[in-house]
This record gives structure tokens, sequence and C-alpha cells, in this order.
């Protein structure tokens, strides 16, 4: 599939946000990715989607090493090579009653389409989101602008609260979450919160279509594949020692 | 119109591009992107006598052109494959597959070959010797001819389909161990697998991969690949299945001059998954464009 760029420029530190075209269709499950290639990079490279908009898709990309500093230089209207939407997302008809958006740092991005999607069905999810610092919160006008207004943790104090997201959001009541973040967190929401629980994980791929089993974990249901059968797993299929 | 079919010991095949055990499933995945029915056959995920579950994450490192994995040799085990995706495969793939078969004992390898060996589903056996040892203190078959001469010779004994010898690329002596295949009545070889390799996260200043080192395939060891093929063609006479970093029509052309009868292409799938497709449809424009009318005639052409 051949896209071509819309958009593409820093929201945050080391921080970029690309909006490219999206071919017509259903817009599907929130928390699948695309897997892009890039220029002089011989994998590609798997991005959760942030937004489907009518016939766009938005991605947003922290520059950790050479291939997502590589997205940066793309500019406005050159075309991109992108398998998707790949992978297993978030189902917004699991929400229960309230659901809570739980995200850290770059895990972020998924959770604003998830927050469309559940608000399309008419269910209000609050969201509570951890940062190291101030300089590295993102997407929280995209939240607002949704009317949603999210609890803030960073680990400097810098905005909101002081310390770990998932330690803030033991003030609020919900009767599920969705997470996506760096595994130490996903892993003390599992500790913190007895709630249904839904978590979007990361591995290295190669293929991202279920072929190579370069990305499986062992979960209580036999080996899964986190781009195919993943990224979203559900709390009773990990098999995580917490 | 130019000519594509190729035999591998008495079975033709439409032509001669192969995806790679290992990148490719059991077919289902890439069936979802395009009509594998164009492919001649496949290879599929290497299968042991026993389900293993494979090496802890990470599995997978890029490098330049290329990458590593260390997905150690995850599969269901012989007879589930048996009794189910091979069942299932004939709703996604109507011709016949190459069954690759890894073992940690030359028993293993002889008990999964026989449940294969009967499977009609089922065209030739290719036997992966790039497994450690589990009786030979870990040392890989495929790393001497002794060993992988009494694979051979045991995995034939019993099978009556082509038996066809995977080497490792893991050795200083491809002509002997293609010899050795030989003289135990191997009846063709497949090669190379990946070559180990390793790379490490500047940050934690550790391996990348969790089981530390990992197989090195793409077009990074496509020159090593000819080089090996060319030996191994030079060595004996039995039909090559040429694989290792094959990414183009041009590059299937290539494999065959150094002595392939058929190419397979591995990482390129996972790169791309229309790559087989692709290389399929540029594979007669190349041939034209180079006076070849039959694809068969390239095989050992550029061994003098
Ligand atoms: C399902 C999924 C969704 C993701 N969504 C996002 C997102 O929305 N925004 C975002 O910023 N990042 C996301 N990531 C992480 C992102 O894929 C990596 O940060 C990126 O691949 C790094 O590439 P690089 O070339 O800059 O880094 P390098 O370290 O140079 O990459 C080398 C290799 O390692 C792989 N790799 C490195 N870090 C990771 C990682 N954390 N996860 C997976 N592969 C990695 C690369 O893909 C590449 O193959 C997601 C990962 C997965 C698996
Ligand atoms: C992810 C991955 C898994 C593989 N698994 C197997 C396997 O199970 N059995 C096997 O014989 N070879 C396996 N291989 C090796 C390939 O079949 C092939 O020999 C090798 O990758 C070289 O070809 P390439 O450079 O085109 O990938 C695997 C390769 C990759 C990349
Ligand atoms: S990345 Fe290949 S199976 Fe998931």
């Amino acid at each position: 599939m051949i896209l071509t760029i819309l958009e593409n420029g820093p929201i945050a530190k080391d921080v970029w946000r690309m909006r490219l075209t999206r071919p017509a269709g259903e817009k599907g499950l929130p928390g699948r990715f695309l897997h892009i290639r890039v220029p002089g990079k011989y994998l590609r490279r798997p991005i959760s989607i942030a937004w489907t908009g009518e016939d766009s898709w938005d991605i947003v990309y922290k520059t950790v090493g050479e291939g997502t500093r590589r997205m940066t230089a793309l500019p406005k209207g050159a075309r991109v090579d992108a398998l998707g939407p790949l992978g297993n997302g978030f189902d917004p008809a699991k929400a229960g009653g309230a659901p809570l958006l739980l995200g850290g740092g770059v895990g972020v991005p998924p959770l604003l389409d998830l927050c469309r999607a559940l608000l399309e069905k008419g269910v209000r999810p609050q969201a509570a989101f951890g940062f190291n610092t101030a300089a590295d919160a993102i997407l929280l006008a995209d939240f607002r602008a949704l009317g949603i207004e999210p609890l803030i943790a960073t680990m400097d104090g810098s905005l909101g609260i002081r310390g770990f997201v998932t330690d803030a959001a033991k003030a609020l009541s919900f009767d599920s979450f969705f997470a996506c973040g760096p595994e130490p967190m996903l892993r003390s929401a599992l500790r913190s919160f007895p709630q249904t629980g839904y978590l979007s994980l990361e591995t290295r791929m190669a293929c991202g279509i279920g072929a190579c089993l370069g990305c499986t974990i062992e979960t209580n249901e036999g080996p899964k594949r986190v781009c195919k059968d993943g990224p979203v797993f559900a709390r009773e299929e990990l098999r995580w020692s917490i | 119109m130019v000519d594509l079919t190729v035999s591998l010991s008495g079975w033709e095949i439409a032509n001669p591009v192969i995806p790679a055990s290992g990148t490719f499933g059991y077919g289902k995945e890439f069936s979802e992107y395009y009509d594998i029915n164009c492919l001649g056959t496949f290879s599929f995920k290497g299968t042991t006598l026993e389900p293993r579950l494979g090496n802890p994450q990470p599995r997978i490192a890029e490098t330049p052109c290329g990458m590593l994995n260390s997905v150690g040799l995850e599969n269901p085990g012989a007879r589930h494959v048996v009794e189910h995706e091979l069942k299932e495969m004939g709703r996604w793939f109507r011709g016949r597959v190459i069954a690759n078969i890894s073992g940690f004992s030359v028993d293993d390898y002889v008990r999964a070959a026989e449940l294969f060996d009967r499977e009609d589903k089922v065209g030739l056996l290719e036997i992966n010797i790039s497994c450690p040892n589990v009786h030979g203190g870990g040392l890989a078959f495929g790393g001497n001819p002794k060993t992988a001469a009494e694979v051979t010779r045991e995995v034939k004994a019993v099978a009556k389909k082509p038996v066809y010898m995977k080497l490792s690329p893991n050795t200083g002596d491809i002509p002997g161990i293609a010899r050795a295949c030989r003289d135990a009545g191997a009846d063709g070889l497949s090669l190379i697998n990946t070559i180990p390799g390793m790379r490490f996260d500047l940050r934690t200043r550790k391996p990348i991969l969790a089981n530390e080192t990992g197989g090195l395939s793409g077009p990074a060891v496509f020159p090593v690949a000819l080089r090996m093929v060319y030996e191994a063609a030079r060595a004996t006479e039995l039909p090559i299945i040429g694989m290792g970093g094959v990414s183009s029509a041009r590059d299937v052309v290539e494999m065959m001059l150094a002595g392939a009868t058929a190419v397979e292409i591995g990482a390129a799938n996972l790169v791309d998954p229309f790559a087989c497709r692709k290389i399929l449809s540029d594979l007669p424009i190349v041939l034209q464009e180079l006076g070849v009318t039959r694809i068969r005639d390239l095989t050992r052409g550029g061994i003098s």
C-alpha cells in the first residue's frame, strides 16, 4: 500500500506527528499499527495509528534511532510504502461502564484513536498519562478537543502530579483499563489494578503479518504473535510474573 | 513465451521461485495478500518431531542490508503439522509443498521424516542440518561430513520422496559436506541457511538478541551464498535449491548461474509480503532481455 504524506512535523521533544492518506474503507478497531518502510533501512518500522480520520491516518513517533530519525526527513507529498492496519486492536465493545485510558510516553497515541472510537459508541473514558517531564507531554490538546481532560503525572513533577502514572491513577475509579506504554508501566498497572484490562505490547518485528514468529511471546493460551494475535492482549492472557 | 518450469528430482514445478522455510509460515498469512497458487511450491516453517516454544524475546535485530533472527525453531511439532496445518493448507495452496525438517538427534530427523514422507501434500523433504546435535556435544550436524552423512543415510532409509539436505554455511568445507551427503544418498542439496552473527545495544551494552547470537540473512549474505552454491555445484552433480539474500529476478538468474536448479527466497518476504509474486512477474521480462527461453538452461550456466 502506497500512502502520501500530508503533513510531517515535530509536536514535542523528539516526537513527530505524520499525517498520511488513508484508502477508502471501514475505520476498523483502534490500536492497530502501520508497518512502514523507511528509505535506507532493511526492516519495516511498526508505528501505531494515533488517529483515523475520514481519509487520513495520523501516526505519532519518537525519534529513538536511525529509522525514526529518517522518517522526519520525509517531506509533505512523499510516498510511503506501508502495510496495515495490522494486528488486533483495542475493542471498544469490551470497555464496560467506565473505562480508563492509561498511557505512558509514546504509548499515548493509540489511546487517542481508542478515545474517538469509545466516544462514537457513547462511552466517555477517563484518561491518565505519564511522561518523564513536561517537555515530553503529547496530544493533550487532542484529548481536550474530544472533551477529555487527562490526569497527568511526570517523573520530575514539571507537569501534573509528580511520580508514576500508575500511582496517580489510583485516585480514579473505573471498571476497566486500556493501557499502552513502556513494559514497566504495564506491569505496574497489572499490579495496581484488579479491573478488566487490555494492554498493548511491543516487540521487535520483522514481517508484522504473523509469518516469521519473530515477535512470539508465551501466553497462558500458548505462544502468540504480538504482530498478528496482538499487539493488544487481555490481562488474563499475559504470563507475566508481576 | 518463456518456459519457467524446473524439475527437482523428477518433481516438475511451475517456476523456480520458492519461499524459504521460516519466512512463509504455512502460507496462510501470505494468501491474505495474494493468491499464492502462482508459486511452484514453498518450504514450510522448520518442523521438529516435538513442539518447540523457541527462544525468548527479542528475536529480531536489523543489520546493514539484512537481519538477524533467533526464533529458535518455534513450531507446533510434526504430528500437529500433519494433522492440522497440512490438512488445512489446501484452502490456500493447491500444490505440494517442501517439508522442512529439523532435529536434535538422528532419531528425531528420522521419525519426523517418516511422518511427512507419507503425506500427499509433501513434494520433497528438506532436511535442515544446521541444528546442534545434542548427542554430539551440541556441534551442528551440518558442521562436518561424518554427521551430515549419517543424517542423510538414516533419513534416506525411511523416505520415498526426494531428500534434499539443507547445508549450514557454518563450515569451512562446503564441497566435502556436499560430497558426503551425495555419497550417503541425498537426492539434492539446499543452501545456504543463515550465518551466525550478533548486534549490541549501545545503551544497555548487551547483545540485542536474548539468545545473544542469531542467524544473518538478507542481501548481506547474497555473495557468500553464491560462492557456496557454486562450490557445492562444482563438487557434486546433485540438483541444488540455492538461497541466501535473493531479492530480485536478477538475483534468481545469478543464483541459477552459480549452480541452482531452483531458488528459495527468505528474508525478502518479511520486508515485502509481495516479494515472491513481484520476482515472479519480473522474471520473464529479465529472461527475455537476456535472450533466455527456458529458465532451466541457466542452471550451472556460470560454471566453467
Ligand atoms: C505494535 C507497535 C506499535 C508501536 N507504535 C509506536 C508509536 O506509535 N510511536 C512510537 O514512537 N513508537 C512505536 N513503536 C516503537 C517503534 O516501532 C520503534 O521505536 C522503532 O521501530 C524504532 O526504530 P528506529 O530505527 O528509530 O530505532 P533502531 O533502534 O535503530 O531500530 C533498529 C531495529 O529495532 C527495532 N526496534 C527498536 N526499538 C523498538 C521498539 N521499541 N519496538 C519495536 N521495535 C523496535 C526497529 O524496528 C528496527 O528493526 C511501536 C512498536 C510496536 C511493536
Ligand atoms: C525468520 C527466519 C526463520 C527461519 N527459519 C528457518 C527454519 O525454520 N528452517 C530452515 O531450514 N531455515 C530457516 N531460515 C533460513 C531461511 O530458510 C534461509 O535459508 C535463509 O534465511 C537465507 O535466505 P534469505 O537470505 O533469502 O533469507 C529462517 C530464516 C529467517 C529469516
Ligand atoms: S513479526 Fe513476523 S510473526 Fe510477528
